[in-house]
């Protein structure tokens, strides 16, 4: 069964990515549509994916790097589709399918679990793992943004107006779509990081056990928070704050990797 | 049934002719009402706009002779002699007036291929005639196929979609930058006629804020009045780089208006708010060397002339694509003509043959006096059973025959053999 939903996400996925391309390239509606809607089948799939290989291994789906990716790129995909209905904009869409895919195939090959199975479960564990990395998601799909404003930016003061430039969104509304995914992301981590204090309370009596995942996060939530309101001022609006976007999660991608790995016991699970 | 064409376009006639032979409103409910009332035509539509003046229509008679009648009446109705006017003329006829119309509403007949405004004004002209009673059921078959023909070659192809002249390219870049201009102020420089063409496409975009700067201020107040704008003085125009979103300048002026000093000063005033300039000044109005100053975006009118002649080529390449949606839908209102020629060529198949039948039990019956009225009456309902079921097969293969061109031959044999007085 899991094989089945692995196939229908990875089908749904692809067509999507497809779909996605020959809207952005031939200008086809009915292409856009149809990748809309084959990103919400794969959502579904994926979705049930991720409820199998819980089952299967009788905890939490992200314990471990197979599933904390997996989850990972099925919030992005979530908060790309949502994004993408709130602002109606639908070319971003084959920027985004690759790095779902991405996750999803990475998932799929990482090694199984060395470790024991983590102690850690309840309802608020688990709102606190799956917001931190809904917020992951959220600051990295306004990373995908930021690059594409970078490009168009590039390409409309080199006068290189083409098919694609004509399809793209506007520069300012892809200003507004990456800053509405920080915002995602900012109440996601504000949110889950609270989680994670009552969750840890309950679990040693400590609130302030300390772990260095703690200074990462909050420089992350720092960070964040000073992009939004530079990128709200007329000065740094633009290729400013998208570069100052695209730094910020190099610094998401250092508390997953390097912090998670070698300095955060709490948060190391592969 | 059938449909005619007569008309003039920006191809077939110069603008001298075409100006001759142009329709406002009123002269084309007048021209609708004398053809129909002079039976030259049973239906009628007149399209006429700055690129073409045509007639549609359902004549009485073969389209052959209502064409001639109706080059005459163009002729008469606008005081042109037939001969200055003939060699401009095109008639087209049922299946090649069809397809004309529906390329003409998807802009593939247009001077400029694929603009906009051409649906608007078939729907304008359709309007007007059918409020008039002037259509009747395949006229009005024909244009809401036409308008709907529009409506799909502009949403299924990008036959539409790019800007084809240097006021509508900077205007489309202006929303690449700035999304809806809804909110955003523009500048014009100078009040030129291409000015003037910036600024109405600006409108249409519902720009929020319309200022305008000229040397003669007569000129300005002239152009501000008539777009809803407001005049700055010219020696103000330092600090009126501050207000706008967008630029619009074409001033004639042998030096740049605008050096690189100015533009930093003004970026730094409007604290580097995204600025769009569009120099349409030969010499340029505008110093190049400011280019590269933070969310500055400069267009020339070469720059603008080349994404235009981008766009040409891609809407060039969009016209197989039209072609076979117009061919589709051609196909589709022929099968529907058809489909009534079909009822009405049996309809009066039957009407024939029941008056024949009439006349053929009433002669054969009457040198047989010993049948009373009820074996009279029976013998009339047996043959009409006869013809009825002799009627409904041949009537059943004719309306499910899929292949448009053999319904048409058969429905042509049918009423060559059968009805050959009957009118088309």
């Amino acid at each position: 069964m899991n094989h089945l939903f692995f196939l229908l996400t990875l089908a749904a996925y692809l067509g999507s990515f497809a779909a996605y391309i020959g809207y952005l390239v031939a200008g086809r509606d009915w292409s856009g549509r149809l990748g809309s809607l084959l990103l919400a089948g794969g959502l579904v799939a994926h979705y049930f994916a991720l409820l199998e290989r819980s089952r299967g291994l009788h905890t939490v789906p992200y314990h471990d790097l197979s599933g904390s990716m997996s989850l990972f790129g099925w919030l992005l995909a979530l908060t790309y589709l949502s994004l993408e209905l709130f602002h109606r904009q639908r070319s971003v869409g084959a920027f985004v399918l690759p790095f779902v895919l991405t996750f999803f195939i990475f998932a799929q090959l990482s090694p199984p679990d060395r470790f024991a199975a983590s102690p850690a479960t309840g309802v608020i564990f688990a709102f606190h793992v799956t917001l931190s990395i809904l917020a992951y998601a959220a600051f990295g799909l306004s990373c995908v943004l930021s690059l594409i404003y970078l490009a168009e930016q590039r390409l409309l003061h080199e006068h290189r107006v083409g098919d694609v430039v004509w399809r793209l969104p506007s520069l300012d509304l892809l200003d507004r779509m990456s800053q509405s995914s920080v915002l995602v992301g900012l109440i996601s981590i504000a949110i889950g990081t609270a989680m994670g204090f009552v969750w840890v309370d309950r679990l040693t009596g400590n609130v302030w056990h300390y772990d260095p995942k703690y200074a990462v996060t909050l420089l992350v939530l720092v960070a964040y928070v000073f992009y939004l309101r530079l990128a709200r001022n007329p000065s740094w609006r633009g290729a400013r704050a998208s570069q100052l976007c695209i730094f910020n999660f190099a610094i998401v991608i250092f508390s997953f990797t390097v912090v998670n790995l070698f300095f955060s016991h709490a948060h190391r699970y592969f | 049934m059938e449909i005619v064409l007569v008309g003039l376009n920006h191809r077939s006639a110069s603008v001298e002719v075409r100006e001759k032979v142009s329709f406002t409103n009123d002269q084309a409910r007048q021209a609708a009402e004398e053809l129909r009332a002079r039976g030259i035509l049973h239906e009628t539509l007149v399209l006429s706009t700055c690129n073409r003046s045509e007639v549609y229509g359902v004549p009485p008679e073969t389209s052959r002779e209502s064409a001639a009648a109706l080059s005459n009446y163009l002729s008469s109705f606008h005081s042109v002699q037939l001969e200055l006017l003939c060699p401009s003329l095109y008639h087209h006829y049922d299946r090649h007036a069809v397809r004309h119309l529906f390329r003409v509403a998807s802009g593939l007949d247009s001077m400029m291929l694929g603009e906009a405004e051409i649906l608007g004004q078939v729907r304008e002209a359709y309007r007007i005639a059918y409020e008039q009673g002037a259509t009747g059921p395949v006229l009005n078959r024909l244009f809401q196929g036409a308008l709907e023909v529009g409506k799909r070659v502009r949403s299924e192809t990008e036959l539409g979609t790019r800007p084809m002249s240097v006021a509508s390219a900077g205007v489309k870049l202006a929303e690449r930058i700035f999304g809806k201009l809804h909110e955003r102020a523009a500048l014009v420089l100078g009040a030129g006629m291409i000015s003037e063409q910036v600024i109405a496409q600006l409108c249409d975009r519902n720009i929020a804020r319309l200022f305008v700067m000229n040397r003669s201020q007569q000129r300005a107040d002239d152009l501000a009045r008539q777009f809803a704008g407001k005049v700055i003085a010219w020696d103000d125009w330092e600090s009126a780089l501050t207000l706008p979103d967008v630029i619009v300048s074409s001033v004639s002026a042998e030096e740049p208006v605008l050096m690189r000093a100015h533009l930093e000063k003004a970026m730094a005033a409007r604290g580097n708010r995204p600025l769009f300039v569009m120099d349409l000044g030969v010499p340029r109005n505008v110093d190049p060397a400011g280019a590269d100053l933070y969310n500055f975006y400069l267009y020339n009118i070469d720059d603008l002339t080349q994404i235009v002649q981008q766009n040409r080529s891609a809407r060039e390449g969009e016209v197989p694509r039209a072609e076979v949606i117009v061919d589709e839908h051609v196909g589709k209102f022929l099968t529907w003509q058809a489909s009534v020629e079909i009822i009405g060529v049996v309809e009066a198949l039957r009407h024939k043959l029941k008056s024949e039948r009439a006349e053929f039990v009433r002669e054969r019956t009457d040198r047989i006096p010993s049948l009373t009225p009820e074996q009279r009456a029976q013998v009339e309902s047996l043959i009409d059973d006869l013809l009825e079921k002799m009627l409904l097969d041949p009537a059943r293969r004719l309306q499910g025959e899929k292949d448009l061109r053999r319904k048409i031959q058969q429905v042509e044999a049918i009423r060559e053999l059968f009805l050959p007085d009957r009118e088309r």
